[in-house]
Order: C-alpha cells, then sequence, then structure tokens
C-alpha cells in the first residue's frame, strides 16, 4: 500500500499551484466572473502550450498521456485558485467522454484540436427537471434524411455560451427501462436551432440553458452505438463526479489557508483572534475536513485511474467533499466577520463554488443513495 | 500511488484472520460488549479473562504483539502497514491481545529508552508477560497533564514517590504503571517530569475501584505512598519526561480499533434489514440516508487510520496526524452510537440482560461508553488544540 503521489505529480501539484497563483489573481478571477465568456483566451493558451489541456490524453492524439489521477492533482491546484473556464468541460465531459466512446475517427477528429487548445465542448445533459437519471431526459433525437434531428431543451449546462461542440443526451428509443433508448450526439454549438441563454449564477459560473429546435446532426456525430449512450453517460458522470471533488479540495484547502493567515495577523481584544480557542478549534476542524476529503478523493480518483470498480468510492468522495467543502467555506466566514460579508473579499468566492459544487452532479442525499445502494440495503 | 495491499500484505492479512477465525473463543466477537473508540468497555481493564490471557499469549508467540518492532526485541520486523492490517483485523473481530504495554509503552522504550532498558522491558512486553497502565491524570491534573503534583524525590538508588493518580484505567489487571512523575519541583512544569516505570507490587500503592457509568470497574483512583522505585526504571532522562509523554500520546491517539466500526456498522445494516413492521427498516429511505451517512464517515476516518500508518513506514512522524486521526475516530465512536439508537428506537436503550434486548445490549452501553471517546487520551477539545497550535502554527496568545 502506498498513499503518496510520485515525484512526477508532487511536481505537478506544485508547478500548477505556483503557476496559477501568477497567472489567475482573484482579480482576473473576478474580471472573468462577471465576463460573458468566463474565460481568457490569453490564459487558455498558455495551459494547452503547458500540455494541461491535453493531459490526459495518449500522446497518439496530441495530448500529454497522464493519468487520470494526474488530472486530479491538476484539478486540485485549479481548485485552490478558483480558476475559471471551460476546462473542466472540455477535459473531463467532453474530451474524456470522447476517449472512451467516440470511435477512431472521431478520436482523431476532436481530441488533437482539444489538446491543443483549440475547441471547447461541454455535456448538455440535465434538463429542467435538473436530475441525473435517464428517465428525466425528454430531449428526442429522430432520425431523418441519414442524420438525427434533436428537439428539447437542456438546463444546467457549463460553458455551453463558449462551447464549440455540444455533447448531447437525447432520447431515440421509447422504451420500458428508459436506460436503454438513450444516446449521445456531438452537435456543432454554432448549429441552426441551437439557441443558448446564458444564467445567472450565485458562483458566476456559466451554466446556460440550450435549447434545440430541429437541430440537424450528421450520423457520424453520434458517439458510440444508437441507443447505448446511457452506459457512455454514466462514465462519465463517474469521472466527473470524483474530478469536480479534486477542484473542491484544492478550494478547501485554500479556504483554510487564508482562514489561518488571518487568524494570525487579526488583531482584537489586544491579541491575534488566533489565540482563541473558538477560533483554533474551527480551525482544527477544517483540517479534519480538508485533510478527510483529499483521502477519500484521492482514493476514488485512483480507483477511476486504475479502471477499478469505484462506484461507492466515487459516491462517498462527493457526498463527503461536498459537505466538507461548505462547512469550511462557513467556518472560513465566521473567521473573517464581517470583512467576509463584502464583494470585495475572497472568502466568498470559495463559498460560492462550494455550494455550485456540491450540487452539481448529484448532492449529498444523492450520493448516500448510491451508496446505500451498494450497501445492499 | 496505490490503494491494493501488495502479495505479502494480503498474504498477512489472510493468516491474520485464518488465525483469528481458529483461535478466538467461541462467540467472542458477540460477547464482547466493546464499544470502539470508548476507554470504558476495553475486555482488559475490567478484568483478565482466562481466556484473554491464553488468546494474547499465542499471539505473542507469533511475535504478532509487537509487530513493527524489530525482530532482536520480540518484534517480527514487518512494517507499520502490516502492523494496521493486524489491528484492524482483530478490531474488527472485537479481538483482545495487544495492551498499553505493546501499543504505548514499549514503542516508546524504544524510541526514548536506553539499550539497557529495551533489553529488560521490550521482550517481556513482546511475549505478553507483563501488563503495563497509564499514571498520567491526577485529580488536579486532567487536560492540564504538565500540572501533575505526584513527586518522585532521589534518595540514594531509588526515586521515592508520593502522590495519587486518577482515571487509571486497568491499574488493578496489570503489572506495571507507566508513570508521570515531578522530579525537579522547582524547574518550569514541562522541564521537571520524569517517565517511570513502578511494580504494581511495590509496598505503599493502594487501588481503589471507581466504578464508570457503564456499571463497570474499568478504572481508579491510585495512591502512592512512599513508594520505592530504582532510579534505573526511568525511561530515557530524567527531567525530560514531557517530551518522552507526547510521543507517548501520540502512539496512544494511533490506537483505532477501525475495524471494529466496520463490525458494529454490518451488524447494524444486519438488523435494519431483518427488523420492520411489514416493511424491513433498510427499506425505509430516511434509514438508508442514515446508514450510508454512517458508512461515509466510517470511510473518512478509516483513510486517516491507513495514512499515519504509512507515515510511519516513510519514517514520518505522525504527530498532528494522531490528533486529527484521534479527534476523527472518537467522534465517530459517538457517531456510530447515536446513529445506531436512531435505526432501533426503543430497543436501543435496552440493556444486555433485559428481555427484548436487541444487538446484545451493545447499543445500550455504547451510548455510555462513548462519552469515554470525546474525553479519555487527551478530549476532542484538547486535540482541536494541538491541531491548531502544534499543526498550523496559530498563537498561544
Amino acid at each position: 500500500m502506498d498513499l503518496g503521489l510520485s515525484e512526477e505529480q508532487e511536481m505537478l501539484r506544485t508547478s500548477a499551484r505556483d503557476f496559477l497563483h501568477k497567472e489567475c489573481p482573484k482579480q482576473l478571477v473576478r474580471q472573468l466572473d462577471e465576463s460573458e465568456e468566463g474565460y481568457s483566451p490569453e490564459l487558455w493558451r498558455k495551459m494547452a502550450g503547458l500540455g494541461w489541456i491535453g493531459l490526459p490524453f495518449p500522446e497518439e492524439y496530441g495530448g500529454s498521456g497522464g493519468s487520470f489521477l494526474d488530472l486530479a492533482v491538476l484539478l486540485e491546484a485549479m481548485g485552490y485558485n478558483i480558476l475559471p473556464g471551460p476546462f473542466f468541460s472540455t477535459v473531463v465531459l467532453g474530451g474524456l467522454t470522447i476517449l472512451a466512446a467516440g470511435n477512431e475517427e472521431q478520436k482523431k477528429r476532436f481530441l488533437p484540436e482539444i489538446a491543443s487548445g483549440e475547441m471547447i465542448l461541454t455535456l448538455a445533459l440535465t434538463e429542467p427537471s435538473a436530475r441525473y437519471d435517464a428517465a428525466s431526459v425528454k430531449t428526442t433525437a429522430a432520425v431523418r434524411n441519414g442524420g438525427y434531428v434533436i428537439t428539447g431543451t437542456k438546463l444546467f449546462v457549463l460553458d455551453a455560451n463558449v462551447a464549440d461542440y455540444l455533447l448531447c443526451v437525447a432520447k431515440t428509443k421509447e422504451t420500458a427501462n428508459p436506460e436503454e433508448g438513450i444516446t449521445t450526439f456531438l452537435v456543432d454549438a454554432r448549429s441552426p436551432g441551437v439557441k443558448i441563454t446564458l444564467l445567472k449564477t450565485l458562483a458566476r459560473d456559466k451554466q446556460c440553458e440550450v435549447s434545440f429546435d430541429e437541430v440537424s446532426v450528421p450520423k457520424e456525430n453520434m458517439l458510440g452505438e444508437l441507443n447505448q449512450g446511457w452506459p457512455i453517460v454514466q462514465g462519465v458522470l463517474q469521472k466527473a463526479t470524483v474530478a469536480k471533488c479534486a477542484e473542491m479540495v484544492g478550494g478547501a484547502q485554500a479556504a483554510l489557508d487564508m482562514a489561518v493567515a488571518y487568524a494570525k495577523e487579526r488583531v482584537q481584544f489586544n491579541r491575534p483572534i488566533g489565540s482563541f480557542q473558538a477560533i483554533q478549534h474551527y480551525c482544527a476542524n477544517m483540517v479534519s475536513d480538508v485533510d478527510g476529503s483529499r483521502f477519500v478523493t484521492y482514493k476514488a480518483a485512483w480507483k477511476v485511474s486504475e479502471g477499478l470498480p469505484a462506484t461507492f468510492d466515487v459516491a462517498v468522495a462527493k457526498a463527503w467533499t461536498g459537505a466538507a467543502y461548505e462547512r469550511v467555506t462557513l467556518l472560513g466566514h465566521q473567521i473573517f466577520g464581517a470583512i467576509g460579508f463584502t464583494m470585495d473579499h475572497d472568502i466568498h468566492l470559495y463559498y460560492r463554488r462550494a455550494k455550485a459544487s456540491e450540487m452539481i452532479f448529484g448532492d449529498g442525499r444523492f450520493q448516500r443513495g448510491i451508496v446505500a445502494r451498494e450497501m445492499d440495503l | 500511488m496505490d490503494f491494493r495491499l501488495s502479495e505479502q500484505e494480503e498474504a498477512f492479512r489472510r493468516e491474520v484472520v485464518d488465525f483469528i477465525e481458529k483461535e478466538l473463543p467461541a462467540n467472542w466477537t458477540q460477547e464482547s460488549l466493546y464499544w470502539p473508540g470508548g476507554y470504558g468497555t476495553i475486555p482488559d481493564f475490567e478484568e483478565i479473562d482466562p481466556r484473554i490471557e491464553k488468546f494474547r499469549h499465542q499471539l505473542a508467540e507469533k511475535g504478532w504483539l509487537a509487530i513493527a518492532w524489530p525482530e532482536e526485541y520480540g518484534g517480527t520486523g514487518r512494517s507499520h502497514i502490516e502492523q494496521a492490517i493486524f489491528h484492524e483485523r482483530m478490531s474488527y473481530y472485537r479481538a483482545p491481545g495487544p495492551d498499553v504495554g505493546t501499543l504505548i509503552s514499549g514503542p516508546t522504550i524504544l524510541r526514548f529508552g536506553s539499550d539497557e532498558a529495551k533489553r529488560e522491558w521490550l521482550p517481556p512486553i513482546a511475549r505478553g508477560d507483563i501488563r503495563f497502565w497509564l499514571a498520567y491524570s491526577e485529580p488536579n491534573a486532567g487536560s492540564d497533564l504538565a500540572s501533575i503534583q505526584t513527586r518522585a524525590i532521589e534518595d540514594g538508588d531509588d526515586l521515592v514517590i508520593n502522590g495519587q493518580k486518577t482515571w487509571s484505567s486497568g491499574a488493578h489487571t496489570s503489572d506495571y504503571a507507566w508513570m508521570a512523575v515531578r522530579t525537579d519541583p522547582s524547574a518550569p512544569a514541562h522541564k521537571g517530569i520524569s517517565l517511570v516505570i513502578v511494580n504494581n507490587k511495590s509496598e505503599g500503592i493502594t487501588i481503589r475501584p471507581l466504578i464508570n457509568i457503564c456499571g463497570t470497574h474499568s478504572f481508579n483512583d491510585v495512591f502512592f505512598d512512599n513508594v520505592r522505585v530504582p532510579s534505573r526504571n526511568i525511561v530515557g532522562e530524567k527531567d525530560r519526561g514531557w517530551y518522552y509523554l507526547m510521543v507517548a500520546l501520540d502512539f496512544e491517539r494511533l490506537v483505532v480499533p477501525i475495524g471494529g466500526f466496520r463490525r458494529t456498522l454490518e451488524e447494524l445494516v444486519q438488523y435494519s434489514k431483518e427488523t420492520g413492521n411489514g416493511q424491513a427498516l433498510s427499506r425505509n429511505p430516511q434509514i438508508q440516508d442514515i446508514l450510508a451517512e454512517l458508512a461515509i464517515e466510517i470511510e473518512v476516518a478509516s483513510t486517516f487510520f491507513w495514512h499515519t500508518a504509512w507515515m510511519l513506514d516513510r519514517g514520518l512522524v505522525p504527530n498532528i496526524e494522531a490528533s486529527v486521526l484521534k479527534l476523527v475516530s472518537t467522534e465517530l465512536s459517538r457517531k456510530l452510537a447515536s446513529t445506531a439508537m436512531e435505526v432501533m428506537g426503543p430497543y436501543g436503550q435496552l440493556e444486555r440482560s433485559s428481555k427484548w434486548a436487541a444487538l446484545g445490549g451493545r447499543v445500550c452501553t455504547g451510548y455510555l461508553d462513548c462519552i469515554s471517546a470525546l474525553v479519555g487520551a487527551g478530549t476532542s477539545e484538547i486535540q482541536r488544540n494541538i491541531i491548531a497550535l502544534r499543526g498550523l502554527g496559530l498563537p498561544w496568545s
């Protein structure tokens, strides 16, 4: 049993933290949060140049040949610096799905462009019912003229407003078991009939409504086989869930670091507030939450990286980390007091992201349902 | 990074399980009232059942009371991960065997004792021939351990000890006190303490039972009236005891019955599947939610447990990590009890001897014992102080 990161992973962790600390200061974060696009093309190009966007893709497709575990290390650094932008959508939701389910032609068509930073993607799965099950997919894809025509509305789609392609999950067959009638399509976001509306969210992440009004999709843009798209979706969701946990671990660590630094310098009653037990105990609780989150997240990420069954561990990680990140940011706010309640201060940037991250891909209650099923209750 | 056990680790685990299943007295797992994380239901602290002695010596014969110790002192030279595997499985069966000597005194002597002390104490500890009890707390020195008053004055080649220890778990079932005494009253509190080994049979020692809230005689008040002990029984250097104590406390905090949590959860799950009025409790979504939450917390605590073992194998010293592990696992002890009560409803309040008692009355006793989990070996508040002050460097004043 070896619970440490490799030397290369440690190097990636430090270099990513340092790079983002320099290239993605909070001033840029706020700017991007308020912008429509939500990312900096210049920074995006730099990350592509570092091989980050192609990190988990094989070298034959222009990637860096890294593992999913390597990606988790990178995502933790991104979470620490709360890097805005479509990295998660493009690499995890889009790229890894094409890698897992695409045919050779699709992989050659999409992955190199993704890796070089020339293509942004996202997954259009959830609908107004805001659920992650196959029965909730009402958007349809019907056969027409040798291709397909998609009609329906997707909601809470990350980064659709800047995406070049949307991985759209649609119903292609009416079946007793909804999971047997789902197909995923690669849809050009600029296709006629696609209408994207940016939502205004708590975390300023670019979640969108995407409506499909008889959008034509060529046959060669079907991902995997007809009616066999749900296992593909399940695969994405598992990876996305634990990838989001890795980001959350980074964010929680940052909140802890900020709060501790402040507690050491803020003076009230003639002493640093960090000398009061109430504050010390908050910080100690934050340590348990952050470390525990890191341990269960990396265990789940390792299992996913090794291709081992990971359903239980991923659900454990998401349930715990989602709640922990929220607790940590709440305590952070308590430690900062009134100044933390100002827009100018940074802690609320983490507090907002904690909630958004907890919710996406299924909140604690949803994950506990999975755990209960895995426990055979 | 690799969470799998190596072939060697896997083989050792199988060996441990085979041994326990064969040699642990029949029904022990079900009869034991031991609540994971609690300090009031540890069997050795109450009385030494002959079956415990026998099993302990069988373990000792295999070197399993001292797995990660060097072979020259009675250990097997295996890794800390393997030692953790042993403890995880042992606790899963609620199996007794290790004691304060094997878990705390021995490792501390290994770290700080003279070669002479190692040769004198480690082999009998590893053989399971002697038991130690922790003589730390006093009526006026609980969380503030450095304020202990028990005096040890030099007289020739001996120390003469006067004072009182309290909350002395297992003093009445052990052979030696692992004792913190003040050897230099003129020095600042932390700098005048020594760690000394005292034979229970020494003249002048009076043990007075205390009954804990579980109704068990697990701990005591112990009075020392001019008790003589050879000065060579001082562990390490005189007056440097505080620093050894801190390490001994870290060792104590690493002892977590992580398998015991899993076992109790399994029993609770089984109970919820077999109990219900028309519909099994386990089919109730609210019960499912709280059982899942408990399972998640056990997974989290488990990762802390393995992490500290891995650290030890890397030559790293789990210091703040020991406090985090203790904090997390003892709070879990409490969570386990409260979840069990929620699941069992009124049946949870029935003691073992009562008609209609379920799960052997373990939850009722455990609900009481988990109070000690948050208080013994350093309260949760003290653990948080350590994490904050030593770990995060937050200021004292």
